[in-house]
């Protein structure tokens, strides 16, 4: 691995959203969620909702805060249920196999499924290649020998971007990274286990401008290799990151499209009222 | 005087202000002015003996020749102690508390715990004369040296009195729990559930996030929790002077009687006859202080660290 890091293309949201569209039809899903309902104790934050991820591809989610967005995108790998009370009905079906079957194991799925967060969340106490790797070592799985791993790290942070920024302190605290450094970390640790599917969180809620631009161009990179699905309360960067776009108001998913229609011309007149900025 | 003066504070805020800065700076005067006492009282002691004061273990009140080095010893051996049986025993319980008790539980659970740091320190004491130190002469001591045959090591060698420097660290160990348990109850419930999730998220079990994410967290806490318990312990009079068997002398086994500074003090003062013996038993406390004024410092240090670290 002694290639220079390709330049991040500038992308256009007119490329991005034609071949969105393109591909939508075609592609097979490898994430359904089947009348799906997610609850906090009584109350139902998402409802009776059922759509299509289809592979290497990204699908973004909005709504309005509140609108349920960030509970359907936790139920998709079972960290909604780690919350106490949390609980969900319906199915969520992973390369066709239904995660929430009485037999499946949440670690399991957790394992195939990247997830990063709102604020970034590197563990304090490990260096930056310790934090990549931690994938394979806090989660006790076999983990490869120390050599394969410092080749997993590199691998990782120069898919998440990162890694012309840190490969000369690779051993110092993950806390001495910018906001912006740590939420990148935070992708390559979960590039680092190779899942196929990647959830974001409002991946870019806390980060500087700059930062968000290089979030977006990354996820604009992972592109077929990995299924992406962001939760953002953007507009705009769902329509620059995204192939497909989810509406979701008051726990309802309203609308789901290729991303260019659903913000051009929209089926559903509670679809058309949110991007025209007339609530939310 | 018209209180809506541009000029100067209101003389009731004024009061108000000076009050409180003459309470606040009584404190630490009375923890110098206690220090400076002690010194003062210690001099002669510490001018007679110089190092040997620290390293004799020849304690002679008649002869006027004092050397507290088995006090000294006893009382870090039986803080240590202490320490090695209490700490995993209190972050287990905390463990437990904080991540896998059932709500209902844990409040009961944790305050019967912090119970344990409100039994008078002399009732310890007649517990360890009437049950513990019986239970370790009749019971445990036999059970280690015959059956584990273990008599033959230093640490286990000599007879079985019961009162001992095990049955000290025991008891210190009962004593000491509760501050430990109840610091890292706090620390691991001050880890922010985003890095809970984080682990999580990577595939974790509950066992593997507490090991690899909250424990790491945490772990600065709770070392200043073990640090705080270190505290007590070498402070603790009572009780240990009740089990320790008070024997001015050095042993390798915890089987042995020894000695620790508070006990040496507490039952001395009232026949100190001369000011050497007077003066010794007052640089013992000097020795004391120190030591715990800076064992507290160590823990405060700790503390912040940790809290300065979380976001």
């Amino acid at each position: 691995m002694t290639e220079p890091r390709a330049a991040a293309p500038t992308f256009r949201v007119a490329t991005n959203l034609t071949a969105g569209s393109a591909a939508a039809t075609a592609t097979p899903s490898i994430v359904s969620v089947k009348s799906l309902d997610a609850y906090f104790g009584a109350t139902r934050a998402v409802r009776d909702a059922t759509l299509d991820f289809p592979e290497g591809q990204v699908t973004a989610i909005i709504g309005p805060s509140g609108c349920g967005k960030s509970t359907l995108l936790r139920t998709l790998n079972r960290m909604h249920e780690t919350v106490p009370t949390a609980r969900v009905e319906g199915e969520v079906l992973l390369e066709g196999k239904d995660i929430y079957e009485r037999s499946v194991n949440p670690i399991e799925v957790r394992k195939r499924i990247g997830m990063v967060f709102q604020r970034p969340t590197p563990f304090p106490t490990m260096s930056i290649r310790d934090n990549v790797v931690a994938g394979f070592r806090a989660a006790g799985r076999s983990a490869p020998p120390r050599a394969e791993q410092f080749e997993i790290a590199e691998w990782a942070l120069r898919r998440a971007a990162l890694w012309d920024e840190v490969r000369d302190r690779l051993d110092e605290s993950a806390t001495a990274l910018s906001g912006g450094q740590q939420q990148r970390l935070c992708i390559a640790r979960a590039l680092a286990t190779r899942p196929r599917v990647l959830l974001l969180d409002e991946p870019t809620a806390s980060l500087d401008p700059r930062s968000t631009q290089k979030v977006e161009e990354l996820v604009y990179e992972l592109r077929g290799d990995v299924t992406v699905v962001i939760v953002t309360h953007n507009m705009q960067q769902a329509a620059r990151v995204s192939d497909r776009t989810a509406f979701m108001l008051l726990g309802e998913l309203v609308e789901v499209a290729p991303t260019s229609r659903l913000f051009t011309s929209p089926s559903d007149e509670r679809t058309e009222a949110y991007i025209t900025g007339r609530f939310g | 005087m018209p209180s809506t003066s541009l000029h100067g504070a209101s003389l009731g805020d004024r009061i108000y202000r000076f009050t409180t800065t003459a309470f606040a700076a009584s404190v630490p005067l009375l923890l110098v002015l206690l220090g400076v006492e002690v010194m003062i009282a210690a001099w002669p002691a510490l001018k007679a003996f110089h190092f040997s004061f620290l390293t004799s273990s020849r304690w002679d009140a008649v002869e006027g020749v004092f050397g507290a080095a088995p006090a000294i010893y006893g009382t870090i051996i039986s803080s240590v102690l202490a320490l090695v049986i209490a700490t995993p025993l209190a972050v287990g319980v905390a463990i437990f508390l904080s991540e896998f008790a059932p709500p209902w539980l844990r409040q009961p659970v944790a305050f019967l715990v912090d119970l344990l740091a409100a039994i008078p320190s002399v009732v310890y004491g007649l517990w360890g004369i009437f049950v513990l130190v019986p239970l370790l002469r009749e019971q445990v001591m036999p059970f280690i040296t015959d059956r584990l045959h273990l008599g033959n090591t230093p640490l286990f060698s000599g007879p079985a009195y019961g009162p001992s420097m095990l049955a000290a660290g025991l008891i210190l160990a009962i004593m000491v729990l509760p501050y430990i348990s109840s610091v890292t109850r706090e620390v691991l419930m001050a880890v922010p559930r985003s890095q809970r999730e984080a682990a999580l998220a990577l595939g974790a079990t509950r066992w593997e996030m507490i090991r690899g994410a909250v424990l790491p967290y945490a772990s600065s806490g709770i070392l200043g929790g073990v640090i705080l318990g270190l505290g007590r312990a070498l402070g603790e009079t009572m009780a240990v002077t009740m089990v320790i068997g008070n024997r001015h002398e050095i042993s390798s086994s915890l089987f042995a009687p020894g000695y620790t500074m508070a006990s040496l003090i507490a039952n001395e003062f009232s026949e100190a006859t001369n000011d050497m013996h007077l003066s010794a038993l007052m640089a013992v406390g000097a020795v004391l202080l120190a030591l715990t004024l800076a064992v507290n410092m160590l823990a405060r240090w700790l503390v912040w660290r940790v809290a300065r670290q979380g976001r």
